[in-house]
């Protein structure tokens, strides 16, 4: 047995050795270059109704491209469930795309891995300057104090979707501008098998977007001044309560939403089963099951009192994708230049109409496509009463902790247990202690 | 473990181990190649099981233990050769039982445990006793066999979505039986979400991995001579007490991995919760593989992840070499 | 495919035959249909929700469910190939779940001939490793194993991640230890006078154990074989970072169907029926090898 014992011995030493090699290789070159400039990969988010057709938007685009510069784009169409695995592993080894797109609140997330480009003033002189940018966009790419890990691509924000017939039959003459008015009017949607209004309760991303709001409505936030995870207090409370009490205490929310997460209330709403939805861009989704384009309304995401506007009258995170460029990439100048074409005036029109969008970019949103009344009210959110989910490197975390624990809370509620400020605040402790500590 | 423990569970009968030589060393003509190949071939043989064995599993498997020494965050991961050393901070995070984390953790080891063994003894009965019922054949059989294996042939993603689609609260096919075509409860009741969660995901687990046992017990009954059988009829013995006598002991060297290894892969699923319930599990049916992947994946923090696997491969060790043990004293005597 | 349980014709047919030693008693007969047919129950409701849901329009899935669609569509047996390369998703499953169940096979025999058949040094420690692999989460070696191809990429040139053979190579390794261990049992009980017999007759070790084992273990050697490439063919964790748009396979690209905007249950339900027969059909052809035991006396 001892030739084996050291031929075990043997093995582990070899994968050791194995084990630093391959430590060492992640990233073999620090920043990139340009040793192949003629050539790029670009990670696509879906974006679409499915891959497919997202690709039947893109290819055409990127073959103007090519014709532009000769630079050829390999485009790959990821799906979300892959995307973020995708970019850590790619992060991990330094083997990526030149390209890709990531949605913006991983921005600072990603940001602080180191994988990312960093958008200096130079970089952004390339592709005409940070002027170009509506400012709610640019707040969603990175933290603060550090140059921006990329560059919004495509803007969107809440809106309150509601069915207009569903509220005249209720008497309800106008749409909600506060909670109360959505409460009231949605108790009085709510029966016989109708309800107020739609939930992904089982969404960790969607209640955290509505949490946030809530909780800026109440003057709070989830993180400190300085980037510490502050989940319980009072406004951050107050803000998931009343989100819950929607269905909890006000009910006029289906139980069963509680168990959301692939857009069922997308189709609730379309089917005539809920009155209301709040949603980013459902236009094309609600066309796509048979809604007609004038059965419904699009109108601000309530406020507490008054109307949107900033500080505690904000009604929407800004939701949206940025482009960001591979440090590794050894095409860095044809990957500036791409982001500078997908950024351009001509194809943000382009690419934000297929995706029923906003531009990010101030010139192409005076376009005419962009002032439709659906479009307006998402563009007026966007520029006047919108917030950047926090910029800090623990979003992820935040967002399945807290994201989570609402899920919970949900789940409590359509099953007829009792939430009270005490089982909240609980929750919310609970998922403050999973936070990393430093 | 032992090595030695081991190896007693894989020699089939007491006596095929006694009788374990070399085929080639009494025949061969060439007396000295023969010694030469009858020690080199073996290794020779397991070269490729070997070298796979280390690329694939081995290799990674230590990358992984360095790594759940380290403090790798989103931080490190891109150069994680630089990411500091962590000690055993992660494991102390992970088995403080006191702070939140090691208590998720602590539950979900818990649910994994009753999971994987309410899942494995169901699917060994239901495989073990399909088996033996269409060992004699009647009309029909094949097409049943084959019916029975659809499960089995399903692309994992193709059948576990279809398990949420039939769990939906408000249009699913179980609470339309249940509520609104039997009446057997007041209300729907919730399946993707709060306890009952647990049963969902033990039927989908059930549903999918019988087939597997019963396919493996298929086989190996195969094997089992036609003439025990008579003779046990000879001597007037019934149905149950020829299972009892013939089959059960026959199949037990079958019977020994197919346990140990549906064990191990239940606990180890990853594919049927997280189809079934997304990135974060219900808590009734926080299955440890979710909750490591979200504490590696979701919150990006690798080192504590990897820690959780390292205890997780510790645990299953010791299980493992327990099972052996108890498995091998329990199949001398019945040899002997 | 029919949902209604095919008990009605379990019947004893030819349990009397000869070589069945007794004839089973009615209340054995009367239990194995019951038995049976709640089994058939269990195992096609979720199948018959499949089919019907795959001929329904989206808007009626998506509703209160009814056992019977409301009006009948093929539209998602066309669409489901235009929403995603399904056909390439399955092309590239077929290729990288076969080449894998036949080189997990071929090694795991090797391996289980050398197991049962020789006593060498390291064979504890062999049969032990090998059965540990099993214990490790995937999730502790996904980055690992992700880091080492890249690595073999960089120095050797072969691209193992993001290709097909990356994808094979890591799939047969996942099917074999359960595979080396399922065989060791079947080649000892395959009686050891065969191949001596063989050895006598001038074949060499690997002529005995291919003329004689493997023959006698077919019904073992099929069902490693199955276990291996549904190994393959349902993994989603490895294949969801190790593969991209060209090389995807099925298992990871039928979450295409459930986009940003909708869940296309109809689609994937489709899809799930079409890609599922060509397996179900190899099955049922497999069949009859995997029963084809050894010849009663063969053992003494």
């Amino acid at each position: 047995m001892r030739s084996i014992r050291a031929a075990a011995t043997g093995a582990v030493i070899l994968s050791l050795a194995l084990t630093a090699t391959a430590c060492g290789g992640g990233s073999t070159t620090d920043g990139g270059s340009n040793d192949s400039p003629k050539e790029l990969t670009y990670w696509a988010s879906n974006q679409g109704a499915s891959v497919e057709i997202d690709k039947k938007v893109l290819q055409p685009e990127l073959d103007k491209f090519e014709k532009q510069t000769g630079i050829k784009v390999k485009l790959e169409v990821v799906p979300w469930s892959d995307l973020l695995n995708r970019i850590l592993t790619a992060a991990t080894s330094g083997q990526g795309p030149d390209v890709l797109n990531i949605g913006n609140t991983w921005s600072a997330s990603l940001q602080a891995t180191g994988a990312l480009m960093p958008w200096d003033a130079k970089a952004f002189d390339r592709i005409g300057g940070k002027d170009r940018f509506v400012d709610s966009a640019l707040g969603s790419t990175g933290a603060e104090d550090q140059d921006p890990a990329a560059v919004p691509l495509y803007s969107m924000a809440y809106a309150l979707y509601y069915n207009k017939q569903m509220l005249a039959d209720a008497g309800v003459d106008a749409p909600p501008v506060t909670w109360d008015e959505l409460v009231a009017a949605g108790k009085k949607v709510s029966k016989g098998g109708k309800w107020g209004i739609g939930m992904e309760g089982s969404n960790p991303s969607e209640n955290i977007h509505h949490a946030f709001v809530f909780a800026q409505q109440h003057g709070a936030d989830f993180f400190t001044a300085d980037g510490k995870p502050d989940f319980t207090n009072d406004g951050a409370v107050t803000a998931v309560k009343q989100y819950v009490d929607l269905m909890a205490k006000d009910k006029i929310i289906a139980p069963g939403n509680a168990e959301y997460a692939q857009n069922q209330s997308v189709s609730d709403f379309a089917k005539g089963k809920t009155a209301m939805l709040l949603w980013q861009s459902a236009s094309a989704n609600l066309k796509s099951q048979g809604m007609a384009d004038d059965s419904y309304g699009i109108a601000p995401v309530p406020v507490q009192s008054g109307t949107p506007g900033a500080g505690k009258q904000v009604n929407s995170m800004v939701a949206g994708i940025n482009l960001a460029v591979f440090k590794n990439s050894d095409n860095i100048d044809g990957a500036t230049d791409f982001v500078k074409f997908m950024t351009s005036d001509a194809e943000q029109k382009i690419l934000n109409t297929a995706y029923s969008s906003i531009p990010p970019v101030k010139a192409a949103q005076e376009d005419a496509a962009f002032n439709s009344p659906a479009n307006s009210v998402l563009k007026d959110t966007l520029a006047q009463s919108a917030v950047a989910l926090p910029q800090v490197p623990d979003e992820s975390q935040f967002e399945t902790a807290v994201g989570t624990a609402i899920k919970d809370l949900f789940a409590d509620a359509a099953g007829g247990r009792e939430v009270t400020t005490a089982s909240v605040e609980a929750a919310l402790t609970k998922a403050q202690q999973q936070m990393p500590k430093k | 473990m032992s090595p030695d423990t081991a190896m007693t569970a894989t020699a089939p009968a007491a006596e095929a181990a006694a009788r374990k030589t070399s085929p080639g060393a009494e025949h061969g003509p060439r007396r000295r190649t023969g010694r030469i190949r009858r020690i080199g071939l073996p290794y020779l043989l397991l070269l490729p099981a070997l070298l796979l064995e280390l690329l694939v599993h081995l290799v990674p498997m230590v990358i992984g233990i360095v790594m759940s020494f380290k403090e790798l965050t989103q931080f490190y991961i891109r150069d994680w050769g630089a990411a500091p050393w962590a000690g055993l901070d992660n494991y102390k995070v992970s088995v403080d039982f006191d702070a939140p984390v090691g208590q998720a953790l602590l539950h979900s080891f818990f649910v994994t445990l009753a999971f994987t063994v309410l899942s494995v003894g169901l699917c060994w009965l239901i495989g073990t006793a399909a088996a033996i019922f269409m060992q004699d054949t009647f009309r029909g059989r094949g097409l049943l066999r084959a019916l029975f294996l659809v499960p089995y042939a399903l692309p994992v993603y193709a059948a576990v979505i279809t398990w949420v689609f039939m769990f939906q609260h408000d249009n699913g096919l179980v609470n339309h039986v249940l509520h609104d075509q039997l009446g057997l409860t007041d209300k729907p009741s919730f399946w993707l979400i709060g306890d009952n969660s647990f049963f969902a995901l033990l039927t989908v687990s059930v549903w999918k991995g019988w087939p597997f046992a019963f396919l493996i017990v298929m086989a190996g009954l195969q094997n089992i001579p036609r003439e025990l059988y008579e003779a046990a009829a000879l001597d007037g013995a019934g149905m149950i007490q020829q299972v009892r006598r013939i089959t059960l002991p026959s199949l037990r060297p079958v019977n020994q991995v197919l346990v140990l290894v549906l064990f191990l892969w239940t606990f180890n699923d990853f594919n049927t919760p997280f189809v079934l319930f997304g990135r974060t599990a219900p808590e009734a049916a926080d299955l440890i593989s979710v909750h490591i992947y979200q504490a590696s994946f979701v919150t990006w923090n690798f080192g504590t992840g990897s820690a959780m696997s390292v205890l997780l491969l510790l645990f299953l060790l010791v299980v493992t070499g327990v099972y052996l043990v108890f498995t091998s004293r329990q199949r001398r005597p019945s040899h002997g | 495919m029919a949902s209604s349980p095919t008990a009605a014709r379990v019947s004893p047919a030819t349990s009397t035959s000869p070589a069945s030693p007794m004839a089973p008693p009615r209340s054995f007969l009367w239990f194995r249909r019951i038995f049976l047919t709640l089994l058939t129950g269990f195992v096609m409701i979720p199948v018959y929700v499949m089919i019907s849901s795959s001929l329904k329009p989206l808007a009626d899935v998506t509703g209160t469910f009814r056992w019977l669609p409301s009006e009948l569509t093929f539209r998602p047996y066309i669409d489901i190939w235009s929403t995603v390369p399904l056909a390439r998703y399955f092309v590239n499953s077929l290729i990288v779940a076969g080449a894998a169940t036949v080189c997990s096979v071929v090694i795991a025999v090797f391996s289980a001939y050398a197991v049962s058949r020789y006593s060498f040094r390291g064979k504890r420690v062999f049969t032990v490793t090998v059965l540990s692999t099993q214990m490790f989460p995937g999730i502790l070696f996904l980055l690992p194993l992700f880091l080492i191809y890249v690595n073999i990429g960089n120095a050797t040139g072969i691209a193992l991640f993001g290709s097909r053979g990356g994808l094979i190579l890591t799939y047969l390794t996942f099917s074999l230890p359960f595979s080396i261990w399922m065989l060791i049992g079947y080649f000892d009980s395959v009686p050891r006078d065969l191949d001596e017999a063989a050895l006598v007759d001038g074949c060499g070790p690997l002529g005995a154990l291919f003329r004689v084992v493997v023959p006698a273990a077919i019904p073992g050697i099929v069902a490693v074989a199955v276990y291996a490439f549904m190994t393959a063919w349902g993994e989603v964790l490895f294949a969801s970072v190790m593969t991209n748009d060209t090389t995807r396979t099925l298992a990871v690209g039928l979450q295409g169907y459930s986009t940003l905007h909708d869940v296309y249950w109809n689609q994937i339900m489709a899809a799930s029926l079409v890609v599922s027969i060509p397996v179900v059909a190899g099955f049922l052809l497999l069949q009859r090898y995997l029963v084809a035991g050894l010849t009663a006396g063969a053992v003494k």
